[in-house]
């Protein structure tokens, strides 16, 4: 199985989030990753999707996504043609004795603490997530209290945009 | 037709009146002034709705009101919202037209959710119309309140909520236009009360608001071109014919697909009747209960010519050893069934008319290019080879009761050509497929993706009210009677005479047939005791109900009992034919097992033996 990341254009309308999360859960696919927002259209939200299937599921969850009244566009953005990102906050217990060296592994990943107290940090950071998974990694020796990440994002390389084609 | 609620004619209604002379209708397009309900009513108007069956409650009432208005659309009071949503679906696929349905929220709008599935599965065009507790109640689990719209959202098409009264004939626009085009299937309009009480404005058309819904119709020219090629070259070819033929009107076409190329076809439990009966090309059925000459047509063909079909698993069997040689041409309006179960070497996308039309024409300009035309006569020298062997029949039972198909089967002798037959689901409505010989498209209307018990009566009741001078037969089984009968007081106040044949053997034939072959014969909750108590008396219970009961228990007294029917047009009829319960559906194709093993009865395996 490999990993696909879709752009789904939706109405935004009630429910939306539902009719595709039902969609993925009956059809049985499972959703690694989801992240909703606005786009420059008003009417228009933009799904990333991150999945786990083959070549030949892949094609048959695209194509039910398709008939999807309220889906309007669907586009697989390929790792190499597109910037993805996903944000992670994360509590790391730091007390004077190590926070000098939490504070250059944050800077190493081009992370940034965002509040401190006598015993933790909180880092932000943004990456793909495999960037992630690499700092949390590293930080784990020092005892990571609480970690919440935001589902992926990603956009296509280049000055095309996948919207404007979509609302003509 | 004569009806209890029956309105005067529109002549009737237009004596003159005293009082101010009424103000002149604004110019079409123009808004006025209404409530929501006023609203809802006249988009159906509008939108050439002609009958509702529903049933009224809380949450719908206020649209109740101005329904008794309506000069255009007829609303038929049923006894069970699943009886209404089972008569859109028979009048939807009797006509061709959109079926409508009509329920209150909550238990109302629930009692819809079988129909609903049944037509989705069956991609039936119906509009399911709910009232919804009022928009600052929802979310508060008050009365009657049922999230429907959350509910049905895998079961249909598509479903709205509506939340603002200006945007009713927008909704009902848009339903009409999803469950009606490209794939058709079923959309439920939920309005909350309140949006049906409070003042708004109507004009029509609205503007539909669709920006993610562009079905294809139109085929793409190279793929067709790539089928033609195909088929040309084909030794073994089989036109696979599926309801989607049916939906998209294509019968001429494809008769002519068939004629011009001598493709032997097959006809999907769907499609009965796309093609018919009696053509010579015709091999019949395929799937679990096909015709042998059908199922091995598939299993030893080199090209199947899937139009309007789904590869359902009760057709391909063992989907790893289903037509193994076979090289696939897929052609439907929903690209997600291309390619979904088995792989298309060919996918044509569009409208199943359109599509045959295109490829009669590119597949002679194909053999008009070739060097040498592949001659089919080894194909139909074997295929007839198997026709003859093992043609559809049945054995009289040896206990000496009457026989099933025999009843089914004359039935379906002595009523005229364009006789409309429904069915439940079980052995009846297999028989009901094998022994009913179809002529035309929509006149046999069944549960074919669901497989819904119950199915026969409302949805004969919604087809005879679309097609009233058509005569209408429900195959029924007993099982499936006595979960959906309470539509016969309908049919009968109503004026909707239909007729009812229940296949009575006492039992759920069907899965006692299972438990026959694959639970050593124990017959754990099979036996209805229909026939040990005789309760119920279908032929008392028929006549309590306001129908006419006849019953039949020999050979000798079905034709006559048929003949009855049919000359009783003032009140719906039921006929009880009680038959024997050992009466088992062959050929078969045991669940789990490959096509190649197919039985033409029990423990003859005419292709598995062929090649030992």
């Amino acid at each position: 199985m490999t990993r696909h990341t879709l752009s789904v254009l939706v109405e935004d309308k009630p429910g939306v989030l539902a009719r595709v999360a039902g969609l993925f859960s009956r059809r049985g696919f499972n959703i690694e990753s989801l992240a909703v927002g606005r786009t420059e259209h008003p009417d228009i939200s933009r799904m990333t999707i991150v999945v786990s299937v083959d070549e030949l599921p892949l094609e048959q969850v695209t194509k039910q996504l398709n008939k999807l009244i309220n889906v309007i566009k669907i586009v697989e953005l390929e790792p190499a043609a597109s910037v993805q990102r996903q944000l992670l906050l994360v509590k790391v217990r730091a007390d004077a004795t190590v926070r000098s060296q939490v504070l250059e592994t944050v800077q190493l990943f081009r992370a940034k603490v965002v509040d401190v107290s006598p015993e933790a940090v909180t880092v932000e950071a943004t990456g793909t997530s495999e960037k992630l998974d690499a700092l949390l990694r590293m930080l784990e020796p020092y005892g990571l209290r609480e970690i919440v990440q935001s589902g992926m994002v990603a956009i296509g390389r280049g000055a095309r945009s996948i919207t404007a084609t979509a609302v003509r | 037709m004569t009806s209890a609620t029956s309105r005067p004619a529109p002549g009737e209604s237009s004596s003159p009146r005293p009082g101010p002379r009424p103000k002149p209708a604004p110019p079409s397009g123009a808004p006025i002034r209404v409530t929501g309900a006023q609203s809802l009513v006249r988009s159906l108007e509008a939108v050439g709705c002609e009958v509702v069956f529903g049933i009224p409650g809380g949450t719908i009432l206020p649209a109740y009101d101005p329904l008794l208005d309506s000069t255009k659309v007829r609303h038929i009071l049923v006894r069970h919202e699943q009886g209404a949503g089972h008569a859109a679906t028979g009048y939807a696929q009797a006509t061709g037209k959109v079926g409508v349905c009509m329920a209150t929220s909550g238990p109302g709008a629930t009692n819809l959710v079988t129909p609903l599935a049944d037509a989705n599965m069956d991609s039936v065009p119906v509009v399911a119309i709910t009232g919804q507790q009022s928009r600052p109640l929802i979310g508060t689990d008050a009365f009657q309140e049922a999230d429907i719209c959350g509910i049905t959202m895998p079961i249909t098409k598509h479903n709205f909520l509506v939340t603002d009264a200006a945007d009713i004939p927008r909704a009902v626009a848009e339903a009409f236009h999803l469950a009606s085009t490209g794939r058709p299937g079923p959309v439920l309009v939920d309005i909350p009360k309140d949006v049906l009480q409070e003042m708004t404005s109507f004009s029509w058309p609205p503007e539909l608001r669709l920006p993610g819904y562009r079905p294809t119709t139109r085929p793409h020219g190279k793929q067709v071109r790539e089928a033609a090629k195909l088929i040309a070259a084909a030794r073994r070819p089989v036109l696979y014919v599926g309801g989607g033929v049916i939906k998209a009107e294509a019968s001429a076409e494809l008769l002519e697909l068939a004629e011009s190329t001598g493709i032997p076809v097959v006809t999907t439990l769907m499609a009965r009747g796309a093609f018919p009966d009696s053509h010579p090309q015709h091999l019949g059925m395929p799937g679990m209960h096909g015709t042998v000459s059908a199922v091995a047509a598939m299993q030893k063909s080199d090209l199947l010519i899937a139009l309007g079909a789904r590869f359902d698993d009760r057709v391909t069997g063992q989907l790893s050893t289903f037509a193994p040689d076979a090289q696939v041409v897929h052609a439907d309006i929903d690209p997600a069934e291309i390619s979904k179960n088995r792989r298309a070497d060919v996918p044509i996308v569009g409208d199943c008319k359109e599509i045959i039309s295109e490829l009669v024409d590119a597949v002679r300009a194909e053999k008009e290019n070739a060097a040498r035309t592949v001659d089919l006569a080894p194909w139909w020298e074997q295929l007839d080879a198997l026709r003859e062997t093992f043609p559809l029949g049945y054995d009289w039972p040896e206990d000496g009761t009457l026989s099933p198909q025999y009843a089914i089967e004359r039935i379906g002798a002595l009523t005229p050509p364009d006789t409309l037959f429904t069915a439940g689901v079980g052995q009846h409505q297999m028989w009901a497929a094998q022994f009913v010989k179809y002529e035309r498209p929509r006149t046999w209307i069944n549960s074919g993706g669901l497989g819904t018990m119950g199915y026969a009566v409302p949805a004969a009741m919604g087809a005879k009210a679309g097609v009233p001078d058509v005569q209408v037969w429900a195959i029924d089984g007993d099982g499936c009677f006595q979960m959906t009968n309470q539509e016969l007081a309908t049919c009968a106040i109503e004026g909707i005479p239909i007729k009812v044949a229940v296949i009575n053997n006492g039992n759920l034939g069907m899965v006692r047939q299972w438990q026959t072959l694959f639970y050593g014969e124990r017959y754990s909750s099979t036996d209805l005791g229909t026939h040990k108590h005789r309760i119920p008396d279908f032929k008392l219970l028929a006549e309590a109900m306001g129908c006419a009961g006849l019953r039949a228990e020999s050979r000798e007294e079905v034709d006559a009992v048929i003949q009855q029917a049919m000359e009783i047009n003032d009140r719906p009829v039921v006929i009880d034919f009680v038959v024997g319960k050992d009466a088992q559906v062959w050929p078969m194709v045991a669940a789990g097992t490959g096509n190649s093993e197919i039985m033409a009865a029990r423990g003859i395996r005419p292709l598995f033996d062929e090649d030992e």
